[in-house]
């Protein structure tokens, strides 16, 4: 398969790790909080998630680079015939 | 009550995005009829080992075991330490060099090939008919919880929609997102989707966990409010009226351990599917053993919220006044009615006629435990990190539904429509009818939901229905694999009689506090079971041996296969799998002993 996972999930969480630190940012100190304890888990979480994310595609573009520079041979002979 | 504001929807939003895009960026790989039923056999173990636990991680999962861990306590975590731990290692290492290399395409193409053409039938009918109606199920509970917590009632209203078309707006959202990752980019779409929807759901539920322990003061919190047994998983199994199920150490370990638990680990081809999409024989066994890693820590993730809710203060509406620069402000906190007639935060059952909590027979509110998990999102988020909780409960209700579609549309396509319908067509031609099968067994699904809403006790019968044909298969599996003299008459009655049997122990038994009808005794009650539990546990547990004697039986009377049909099908006549290249830590008998034993620590934790 030449579509690694880990790009689209890295992408996909980095996204929604920044959308909620900077919702978190915007609202630090709001009412919203008291639910939380009193925590701003959308800026907390958010830096998990957001780190996690980038940690993903970091992964997903190292092991793709590793694989450009490899020779295509080693590769199923049904793969090769369909051209990519 | 649920104010999901514009980041919430957002949120949401980029989830359907990504998982569509993934359909649409596998279509262009989808080329012959192995690249949409089986992933091309080409995926990484790491990818089918999460997809091997996700498949599971559905609506009945994440809702049931939080309702479990609120009614039962830790008790539940038998269900990952007896009831899947052992079997997920048993399959990786003893079952799936068969499935893997007889080069099956289903679990129901290798019976035929470890037995007979009607085993085969038997088997993919049942599967293809329980895979509809599970997803069916899946799809209804979902819709009822949408409406329950009015995810989109703010929509509806902005909207200026009528609130009935909340019900048909979710079925209809769901399904028309898992057909169209799966009709274009098949199994490997619906693997990958099902790992997004891994991660999604431990990003989800974790914090909710994390803020849960840390309101209710840590571990000794919890433990101090709730009672004692509630935190034990062994102490008091040694007899049934000692601990909160109701069953004793030997139905326990039998029924649930051996029979239900590995009946569903190693031979239900919805799991099975991903590990037989790995891209070789040693990846394939390693499949079961990388997913057993996380699931024995899933406890904490989703039977821990349960317990929580039960364990925390029933809130009430409160008005806090304060004084803002000679303002007095009133803040009120509404609670629902239901929230603050049940316990903790798990609510009770209300009466839609006479508004007030139903009450059991011994004057307690009987509580509504499916509510358990969802009450603890609304309660501790808010909005942001809420649209992230709801996400992942959509994620988790769409990868159980689509695990059960994918299996769908292999089992009729190869087992169903190439083997009695259409035999010989070109690879194209199944390919378009898998495509189509996803289509029509989606469309099955959605009329098993509106099923479901007639008629009031369809989800129980059919439930019923699928524990009697479940109860005695890995009887059949066991034999076969390690008894070159099982015979496929012999497993064929082995099955039937199997089946009987469990039908004919349910309609015998019941419950205590139960009536006799759809809990069981339909016949004549001979037997009172301390609990439900236990009666399921049992019957299992008769309808194993039963299959197992017949199959036996039968067998010797009946002519075995030639043994050299049976290489690669039977242990006896296999040759030992090839050593792989890999270093010895990688071997899949080395990460089996590993998990074996995270597994008995985390037991020892809980005990």
């Amino acid at each position: 398969m030449s579509l690694d996972l880990r790009i689209p999930m890295g992408l996909m969480f980095t996204l929604v790790g920044a959308i909620l630190v900077a919702f978190g940012i915007s609202t630090d100190g709001s009412q919203i909080y008291a639910k939380s304890l009193g925590i701003n888990a959308n800026l907390w979480w958010g830096f998990v998630l957001l780190l996690f994310g980038l940690m993903m595609l970091l992964l997903g573009r190292r092991s793709q680079k590793r694989l450009a520079k490899l020779p295509p041979a080693p590769v199923d002979p049904s793969e090769t015939r369909r051209g990519h | 009550m649920l104010n999901l504001t514009g980041v919430d929807w957002l949120i949401m939003l980029l989830y359907f995005v990504f998982v569509l895009g993934i359909g649409f960026a596998l279509k262009r790989h989808m080329k012959t009829s192995k690249d949409f039923f089986q992933a091309g056999r080409a995926l990484p173990a790491w990818i089918c080992g999460l997809a091997f636990i996700s498949a599971n991680l559905g609506a009945q999962e994440v809702i049931g075991m939080g309702a479990s861990g609120a009614k039962y306590g830790l008790e539940t975590a038998h269900f990952y330490g007896i009831g899947a731990i052992p079997a997920m290692i048993f399959v990786g290492i003893f079952m799936m060099p068969f499935y893997y290399g007889s080069r099956a395409r289903s679990v129901p193409e290798f019976l035929r090939l470890r037995f007979d053409e009607k085993t085969r039938a038997l088997n993919a009918c049942s599967f293809a008919v329980m895979t509809v109606f599970s997803s069916g199920i899946s799809m209804y509970a979902m819709a009822r919880l949408i409406q329950a917590l009015h995810v989109f009632d703010g929509l509806f209203n902005a909207m200026g929609w009528a609130p009935q078309g909340i019900f048909t707006f979710s079925i209809v959202l769901s399904a028309v997102i898992v057909l169209a990752y799966i009709f274009l980019g098949g199994l490997t779409s619906a693997i990958y989707n099902e790992v997004l929807q891994f991660f999604l759901i431990i990003a989800g539920f974790l914090p909710l966990v994390l803020l849960g322990l840390r309101n209710i003061g840590g571990w000794s919190g919890l433990k101090a409010s709730v009672p004692a047994a509630y935190m034990h998983e062994w102490h008091g199994v040694a007899h049934a009226s000692t601990n909160p199920m109701g069953i004793e150490i030997i139905g326990l370990g039998m029924g649930l351990g051996f029979v239900l638990g590995s009946g569903y680990w190693c031979t239900d081809f919805l799991v099975i599917q991903t590990a037989m999409a790995s891209h070789n024989m040693a990846a394939a066994r390693r499949v079961p053993l990388i997913a057993a890693v996380p699931k024995i820590f899933f406890p904490f993730l989703v039977i821990l919220p349960g317990l929580l809710a039960i364990g925390l203060p029933t809130p009430h509406t409160t008005t806090v006044e304060r004084n803002i620069n000679g303002m007095i402000v009133r803040d009120t906190t509404v609670v629902p009615h239901n929230v603050e007639e049940g316990r903790g935060l798990v609510p009770a059952k209300i009466n839609p006629v006479t508004g007030k909590a139903m009450l059991t027979a011994s004057g307690e509110p009987l509580l509504d435990y499916d509510m358990a998990t969802p009450n603890m999102l609304l309660h501790f988020f808010p909005t942001g990190i809420l649209g992230l909780g709801l996400t992942a409960l959509l994620a988790s209700f769409m990868s159980g539904m689509a695990g059960n579609v994918t299996a769908f549309n292999t089992v009729f396509t190869y087992d169903l429509y190439q083997s009695y319908i259409h035999k010989g067509a070109s690879d194209r031609h199944y390919l378009a009818v898998g495509r189509w099968a996803t289509v029509g067994g989606i469309l099955l699904s959605i009329g098993t939901a509106y099923a479901a809403i007639a008629f009031n006790n369809i989800m129980d019968t059919l439930q019923l229905v699928f524990s009697f044909v479940n109860a005695p298969l890995f009887a059949t599996f066991l034999l076969g694999m390690f008894w070159k003299r099982a015979t496929g008459h012999g497993a064929f009655a082995g099955l039937i009689s199997g089946t009987a049997a469990a039908m004919l122990h349910h309609g015998l038994t019941l419950p205590i506090e139960a009536r006799p009808g759809i809990h069981g005794g339909w016949l004549a009650v001979v037997h009172h079971y301390p609990s439900d539990m236990a009666q399921n546990f049992w019957g299992a547990i008769f309808a194993f041996s039963i299959n197992l004697v017949i199959t036996i039986v039968v067998s010797l009377l009946t002519k075995p296969k030639p043994e050299s049909e049976l290489v690669g099908l039977v242990h006896s006549l296999t040759p030992k799998p090839p050593k792989a290249h890999d270093v010895w830590w990688k071997s899949p008998e080395a990460l089996a002993i590993a998990v074996l034993i995270m597994a008995v620590a985390m037991n020892i934790f809980f005990y």
